[in-house]
């Protein structure tokens, strides 16, 4: 991160030339932007874990602020302080046990299939959100935006959920030609934005924002029409067992084969990024597309293929979370999977493993946030302001620095 | 006013920029501060203009100590800055940017144009600058915006002026002018710091030189030193300068272009009907100041810019309308003019920055996977033969100095077989030990018998590797001579003066020695195409 680092003022030696020339292609660089995505996606881990403290932290005070206890005991708190901090405390240290009860393991259960329960849902909860955002993130390598997972998740879902209801296929061809239904979808879905940008510029941003209320509203559409749906309800018809993902550790647990998909689609991706020649050419492209084209490489069909397998990776976990987890299609089907993929890429700095904790991470706090609000009462919410927070930390190195009084990173160029 | 600078030392981090680092300027001298680019020179008058804070160290102006807060201190207390890249607002008149930042204003705070502009026309008359106070700053070339800087400083009764490159920009007869200007501030008492890499203009103008090597003060010369001397105190050890070339062994003409005319992205002809070939084994330099069309010339043989007529033939075989891909493919070797944007992908390791156009080609792919160790051992090699100083091939390329940097490029371009070599400014803001290196290795590559182009706006450069000469002048190439041209006729075609005319003032201003004009060996417009019809 260190190098992204602008120096003061007038440090560097002005770089002649280029920096004036209007020569920017539309298929350039983005500027500005890709610079902060990077500064994001390459952030140290040492920053990713004091944001999350601190985000823990502030999650406590929000705790404490609307917790009644605490209220009542405030009302006198000149009178008797050490009740307000005993009440402050509990709140805040029951809340977060629930939290760790609900997604981790669960000490107060009676048998060992209630013990290890929550752990199984949060691995559950946490397989798409892995796979989507490993899919966002090799945009992010190459330098693109892919806000439209939420998008391709949806068309990945709807074609796999509609191999697995429609057609009847013998065991074992139906899940893989479900599975890959959902990746070709997802995959050309994200494709036309890439196409659209190599063409005429669009920028991806934008058209992948627009292409997730087209692939929303198409789903909602097609939950009408009889190939779909049976009865009233928007809901589609239930998939074919032999296209459903194996669960993994019986009937008691919903934990299934997606989550190995998850894992394998971990290892391609790291691989593919740092093994391959074409991760070779996503990140040459996204860290330098001058350099890149200058070299001979063609920005604008990376941009295409760059889109084409993030959106692919979108559409599996689409897969996994209607032929896996689901098992019908509903038009909330994809969640808020599409938008807290990109969180998770962020959290795990575009980096396979470190996806793959983010998103145990964030499905544990999404499962244990629930166990946490019916047990102590304490909202949701507050789970999702943790979420945020630590992204905005990561987002900001700066900030975290200075609040743990942290130095700055040194500044590598030096004037001439 | 005497300007003494006590024990300066500025750190980023762990880099100590500047360390403890005096110098005196005395009144109405003109000082020179050298030594090579990431020296620290520029840091250090950062400090003295206020930019920078120093970490340790004090700034005397005539005896007494001052703080600068930053820049408005600076002028105030009479110290004005060139800065190597101009500050001025391209669509503000001469007479608004000289009262830009200190503007006068008459009652109901309306500007008072006229008293800037009466400013700028005293100053201009006193120093012969010739300056419009009505003209728009994007309409003067170059070397007039310098001298609008100048002025600026001058207004605010600037006693110190710090000159920052201030010749990096300028065709050889501006930078002529330049040495004019400051002659007559110095006799008017200003002094000056002129901050340079360049010994010729040193020994030229400077009445002192302080030398500066990584961030410190390494020793101090009269201008009558030799330039041996003055390179070896600022790379600190000793370099030839000079490099002797054998006279070409010119094989046939393979690479030819015809009647190039390329536009740039804002739809500007940037080349316009360019004609010129290169033979096996010889060395054609494009010079020309900054932005007359060389980028494009080169950007459009590689491909990257589309050619609107003309054709670009190498070994036979037309390039225009090849993609990049495949006009690498068929044998160009191609250094770009600033490595850091087009030449290197920073974050990437020397290793893959130097299979960055062979990547997904044998030995480093095999199918779509990498042969790391591959890429390993062409890294270990390249690293070895080229001298490239760093950490391994695992080092990222952006912490590697400039020099190590553009002999990264530079290996990477000459280490498959060409058919032709165009190396852009291949040695721009690079130390002099390393650009003897390149040099040597340019040569070698001609001796192999390669066509090569170099781009150049240093003259001296061009005059060091060139076997013949192609100046460019506003998408034109103004006359293509031989590589022993002086100088003289050399900037005169700079400035757009055709060959015949600028031979022609050249003699009259340098009677009678410097009479041996350069010889036309090919006039440009109608060169050999034989390889080219032959196809």
């Amino acid at each position: 991160m260190s190098e992204q680092q602008a120096p003061p003022p007038g440090a560097a030696a002005p770089v002649p030339t280029r920096s004036a020339d209007p020569a920017e292609h539309t298929a350039g660089t983005g500027g500005r932007a890709s610079q902060v995505l990077r500064e994001v996606s390459t952030g140290s881990l040492g920053v990713t874990v004091l944001a999350f403290v601190l985000a823990l932290v502030i999650g406590a005070v929000l705790i404490i602020a609307v917790d009644d206890d605490v209220a009542a005991a405030a009302g006198y708190l000149f009178a008797r302080p050490a009740d307000f901090f005993s009440a402050a405390w509990s709140a805040v240290a029951d809340a977060y046990s629930a939290l760790f009860r609900g997604a981790v393991i669960n000490y107060r259960a009676d048998d060992l299939a209630g013990v290890i329960h929550p752990l199984t849902e949060t691995l559950t909860a946490a397989t798409p959100l892995i796979i989507a955002a490993l899919g966002v993130a090799v945009g992010f390598r190459a330098g693109l935006f892919n806000i439209g997972a939420q998008g391709q998740v949806i068309m990945g879902a709807t074609v796999s959920g509609l191999v697995g209801f429609a057609w009847h296929l013998p065991v074992g061809i139906h899940l893989v030609v479900a599975l890959l239904g959902g990746v070709v979808a997802g995959g050309l879905w994200a494709g036309i934005a890439g196409f659209l940008k190599a063409r005429t510029g669009a920028h991806e941003v934008i058209v992948t924002i627009m292409l997730n209320y087209v692939a929303l509203y198409l789903l909602q559409y097609l939950l009408t029409t009889s190939l779909f749906s049976t009865g009233n309800q928007p809901k589609s018809r239930s998939v074919d067992p032999s296209a459903q993902l194996p669960l993994l550790l019986g009937d008691q647990f919903r934990l299934n084969a997606g989550f190995l998909l998850a894992i394998l689609a971990a290892v391609f991706v790291w691989w593919l990024m740092t093994r391959s020649t074409i991760g070779f050419r996503f990140r040459a492209v996204g860290s330098n597309a001058h350099a890149a084209r200058t070299a001979g490489m063609s920005v604008t069909a990376t941009f295409v293929l760059v889109m084409v397998v993030s959106g692919a990776l979108a559409g599996l976990a689409g897969a996994t979370q209607v032929l896996g987890t689901e098992k019908f299609l509903t038009d909330g089907i994809a969640g808020t999977l599409g938008f807290d993929a990109i969180t998770v890429a962020l959290l795990g700095r575009s980096k396979p493993l470190g996806i793959f904790l983010a998103g145990l991470l964030y499905g544990g706090l999404n499962v244990g946030g629930r166990v946490m609000e019916v047990s102590t009462g304490t909202p949701i919410d507050i789970v999702l302001v943790i979420q945020s927070l630590v992204v905005l930390f990561i987002a900001a190195p700066p900030l975290v620095r200075a609040v743990f009084r942290l130095p700055s990173p040194e500044t590598k160029e030096v004037a001439a | 006013m005497k300007l003494e600078l006590q024990g300066i030392t500025k750190r980023f981090g762990p880099l100590v920029a500047n360390d403890a680092i005096d110098l005196v300027v005395e009144p109405g001298q003109i000082h020179a501060l050298l030594g090579e680019n990431g020296a620290g020179k520029s840091t250090l008058m950062n400090v003295l203009f206020g930019l920078y804070t120093a970490d340790e160290g004090t700034i005397l102006l005539d005896g007494q100590e001052r703080t600068f807060r930053g820049p408005r201190d600076a002028l105030a207390a009479g110290i004005g800055m060139v800065h190597q890249h101009f500050m001025l607002v391209p669509v503000f008149t001469v007479a608004e940017s000289v009262m830009l930042g200190h503007e006068d204003t008459r009652g109901g705070g309306f500007l008072d144009l006229d008293t800037a502009r009466r400013r700028v026309r005293e100053l201009s008359d006193r120093f012969g600058f010739g300056l419009d106070p009505d003209a728009v700053v994007e309409d003067l070339p170059v070397g007039v915006q310098q001298r609008v800087e100048i002025v600026k400083a001058l207004a605010r009764e600037a006693k110190v002026l710090i000159l920052d490159e201030p010749t990096a920009v300028l065709t050889p007869q501006e930078t002529d002018d330049l040495i004019g200007i400051m002659r007559q501030l110095k006799d008017a008492g200003t002094s000056i710091v002129f901050i340079t890499h360049k010994l010729r203009e040193v020994k030229e103008v400077a009445d002192t030189i302080t030398v500066i090597r990584r961030g410190a003060v390494v020793g101090s010369a009269q201008p009558d030193a030799s330039e041996n001397q003055l390179a070896e105190l600022m790379v600190g050890r000793e370099v030839s300068l000079g490099l002797d070339k054998a006279p070409p062994t010119l094989g046939d003409v393979t690479f030819v272009v015809e009647g190039l005319t390329v536009r740039d992205s804002t739809g500007h002809t940037a080349v316009d009907g360019v004609s010129f070939s290169v033979a096996q084994g010889e060395i054609l330099a494009v010079a020309g100041v900054q932005g007359n069309g060389q980028t494009e010339l080169t950007e459009a043989i590689l491909g990257v810019l589309p050619a609107d007529a003309g054709s670009v033939t190498l070994a036979g075989r037309e390039l225009v309308g090849m993609s990049p891909h495949d006009i690498l493919a068929a044998g160009l070797g191609f250094v770009p003019e600033d490595r850091k944007v087009e030449g290197l992908v920073l974050d990437f390791t020397v290793g893959e920055n130097l299979v960055l156009d062979r990547y997904d080609t044998a030995p480093f792919a095999r199918g779509v996977g990498l042969d790391l160790k591959a890429l390993r051992r062409n890294a270990q090699e390249r690293i070895a033969e080229y001298d490239i100083r760093t950490q391994g091939h695992g080092q990222e390329v952006g912490r590697l100095s400039g020099g190590n940097q553009q002999k990264v490029v530079v290996a990477r371009e000459l280490s498959r077989p060409l058919k032709l070599f165009i190396a852009s400014q291949p040695t721009r803001g690079v130390d002099v030990g390393s650009i003897e290196f390149l040099h040597r290795r340019i040569v070698a590559e001609r001796d192999a018998g390669t066509p090569v182009i170099i781009v150049s706006t240093e003259l001296d450069e061009v005059a060091e590797l060139a076997d013949r000469i192609a100046v460019m002048y506003e998408g034109r190439i103004v006359g293509i001579v031989a590589g022993d041209t002086p100088r003289s006729v050399l900037g005169l075609m700079m400035a757009g003066v055709p060959l015949e005319e600028a031979r022609e003032q050249a003699r009259e201003d340098a009677e009678p020695e410097d009479g041996a004009p350069g010889t036309p060996v090919d006039t440009g417009t109608t060169s050999t195409s034989a390889t080219g019809d032959e196809q």
